[in-house]
């Protein structure tokens, strides 16, 4: 009976931090699709790209704070490329703009196979993360992951801040409300535009740099956060925030338990969660009709 | 679709049907669908109206050419194309004319396959059954059609973007299911040696037996696919791409509309399935994973979603491309060239390989015959996949 809490509690912590993890992949696809309508395909290449970088910049300078945050400009500025160079000039053809995303991701995806390879990068995140802290019930569990929970936190609120309080983030919900008005009141929306798509790049590069010290960098993960984002997305709504952090949990926390309790068919709770979400509330948890 | 349905959509588009298939036809008369049995003739002669002299050749040389070339490129080039040209026949079918930009259409092929792999005769012989080809293969077409009505299902409750995004989320969903389980779907390997059977002494593998059956199930997929689209459901369906509200209003339910493309393109992939996975013998996750997904979508926008011919001259390209473009650059390199095609095609042509043949052949028609090149804009109806999305809020 104590194994058996034990291993629910474990399996729930261990769900909420990938919950994490998702939520900060998930918040800046999300937040590019309230305001650019933009379905970014390309997050998840956004990620392992980010991902990559981060571990060549960590293990060149030996800091491990210096790769992610090398992970979150490489990815913001790449966003920024992406949003000036290629959206910019189809504006209002969401299909396009997705279809251009997809042959971005091929290409971005074989790019980064060519350079690094298919081996398995792990980071070298600093001593006093990586050890493990004595929790009540559970037992021993990684610090990191306690981290990044914490981290996924911090960047939630943060996010929150800049969308409510902040000049920028009344721009971008006013867009995310009506384009056509926010523009029609003198702001430069492209710049509103540009700097939604750096954030919401520069989110995917740093959960790559985060993602991949809890987990691993390899060929094939951009597709699992892809999927993982489009899935958080669906059940939260798209372009809200707040549906993103709930759709982490609740899809964070079936994956695992289905790992732990139906390993070979654990992919079918994430999947169950998302065609009831369709079938009851198809715009989503908090997301509302577009 | 309930047949209520039906008879509303024969009743209420017959009077209409001059503007079916996307390009200003003449107004075919209600004759051939109540013409008495004593007039054959007028009959026949409507039947072969639109027959020209490019459909002969076209036809002529597809039924020639496996036997003035190698085995190589009867199987594997032209076998293959028509293999992937059925599949990605589903997807111009539900994007071009439904609007719905499907990127499980692979997926729906995959489940066919892995429905023959397991209820048939595959290497692993613990877990497949060893029915009789004829049964699976009923079963086979009927699990993918039915996986097929519950994706459009589930999909169909939301609009335009949505789709991609949720139909790319079940198929990847399956992929990984397809990985992780090995008690039905045998895991990371698949099943090998699932072979077609020899039916009338004939080895359906062999390059020009196969290439005879994938062309029969091309052509047939092909010409279904046009008279469909200009039978009053293709009609209707196009009428709910371009403004479900209004049809709506007329009294048709772009849901059900909607779902019954969805059921009529998994037939169709479903069929490709079949024989996809007899064309490479084996079925693996990787016959379903992203690449697939995306690769089928490359190659229906490649050749264009304004005509069912776009699909197998997408798959073609894709194929040439695939066997020899390695050549060219680094032999694993493959994915970035292809990328960076799809990327220019969606970039400059939106109608992929089509618009170009139809902007050539406007630009010929415009210097032959300068003065009626104002009348022939007007009528122009594209299909393009700028369109391809649902005008809900008109």
């Amino acid at each position: 009976m104590a194994d058996n809490a034990r291993l629910f509690f474990a399996t729930l912590l261990n769900g909420l931090t990938l919950a994490a993890l998702y939520f900060l992949v998930a918040s800046g696809f999300t937040l590019v699709f309230g305001l650019l309508r933009n379905v970014n395909l390309a997050h998840g290449s956004l990620y392992l790209v980010g991902a990559y970088v981060g571990w060549v910049v960590g293990d060149w300078l030996g800091s491990w704070f210096l790769a992610v945050a090398a992970g979150f400009v490489c990815a913001a500025l790449l966003g920024l490329i992406l949003q000036i160079g290629v959206f910019r000039f189809m504006p209002g053809q969401d299909l396009r703009q997705t279809m251009a995303t997809i042959a971005l991701s091929i290409i971005a995806a074989d790019i980064a196979l060519w350079v690094w390879g298919g081996e398995i990068y792990q980071f070298d995140p600093p001593g006093w993360i990586i050890g493990a802290t004595p929790l009540p019930i559970v037992g021993k569990f990684p610090t990191y992951r306690l981290v990044l929970l914490a981290t996924a936190i911090v960047i939630g609120l943060g996010l929150w801040w800049f969308l409510v309080r902040t000049r920028v983030g009344m721009m971008i919900r006013a867009g995310v409300d009506d384009r056509a008005m926010l523009s029609a009141s003198g702001i430069d929306v492209q710049k509103v535009f540009a700097i939604t798509f750096a954030i919401g790049a520069g989110l995917a590069g740093f959960a790559g740099v985060v993602g991949g010290t809890a987990l691993s960098i390899a060929p094939g993960e951009d597709t699992r956060y892809l999927l993982a984002s489009l899935v958080v997305v669906i059940v939260g709504g798209m372009g809200s925030v707040t549906g993103a952090a709930l759709g982490a949990v609740l899809v964070g926390v079936a994956e695992q338990f289905g790992l732990a309790y139906a390993p070979t068919y654990g992919i079918m709770f994430t999947f169950v969660i998302m065609a009831l979400v369709l079938a009851f509330r198809p715009q989503g948890l908090l997301g509302r009709r577009a | 679709m309930s047949a209520a349905h039906w008879r509303k959509a024969m009743n209420f588009t017959a009077a209409r049907r001059d503007w079916s298939g996307g390009r200003a036809v003449a107004p075919p008369g209600r004759a051939p669908a109540v013409a008495p049995p004593s007039a054959p003739g007028a009959r026949d002669w409507r039947l072969w109206r639109h027959v020209g002299v490019r459909h002969v050749v076209v036809l002529a040389a597809v039924l020639v050419y496996p036997w003035i070339v190698p085995p190589f490129f009867a199987f594997q080039i032209g076998g293959q194309a028509l293999t992937l040209g059925l599949i990605a026949l589903s997807l111009t079918f539900l994007a071009g004319y439904g609007g719905m930009l499907s990127l499980a259409q692979m997926t729906i092929a995959g489940i066919a396959g892995y429905v023959v792999a397991i209820l048939g005769v595959s290497g692993t012989a613990e877990i497949s059954l060893g029915w009789p080809w004829w049964l699976v293969v009923i079963l086979a077409i009927a699990a993918g059609t039915l996986a097929a009505t519950f994706i459009g299902w589930l999909s169909v409750r939301t609009e335009g973007i949505y789709t991609i995004m949720i139909t790319l989320a079940i198929g990847v969903a399956f992929f990984y299911l397809a990985q992780q389980n090995y008690a039905i779907f045998n895991g990371f390997q698949g099943f090998q040696k699932v072979l077609p059977p020899v039916v009338l002494g004939i080895d359906w593998r062999a390059p020009i037996p196969y290439y005879y059956l994938a062309l029969f199930w091309a052509l047939a997929g092909y010409f279904f696919i046009k008279h469909l689209i200009r039978a009053p459901f293709g009609v209707a369906l196009q009428g709910v791409r371009d403004n479900a509200r209004r049809m709506s209003a007329l009294g048709y339910s772009p849901v059900a509309h909607r779902v019954a493309a969805y059921a009529v393109a998994g037939v169709i992939a479903s069929i490709g399935g079949v024989l996809m996975v007899w064309y490479n013998g084996l079925i693996s996750p990787g016959s379903v994973g992203v690449s697939w997904l995306i690769n089928i979508l490359i190659i229906a926008v490649l050749g264009g979603m304004r005509h069912p011919i776009g699909p197998f001259i997408g798959a073609v390209v894709f194929v040439l491309l695939q066997n020899f473009a390695i050549d060219l650059v680094d032999r694993e390199r493959f994915n970035l060239v292809i990328g960076v095609i799809f990327l220019v095609i969606v970039l400059f042509s939106p109608d992929g390989l089509l618009g170009w043949w139809d902007g050539l052949r406007e630009w010929t028609r415009r210097r032959i015959d300068r003065p009626r090149s104002a009348i022939h804009g007007a009528g122009w109806r594209s299909v393009g996949v700028q369109q391809a999305r649902p005008a809900s809020r008109s």
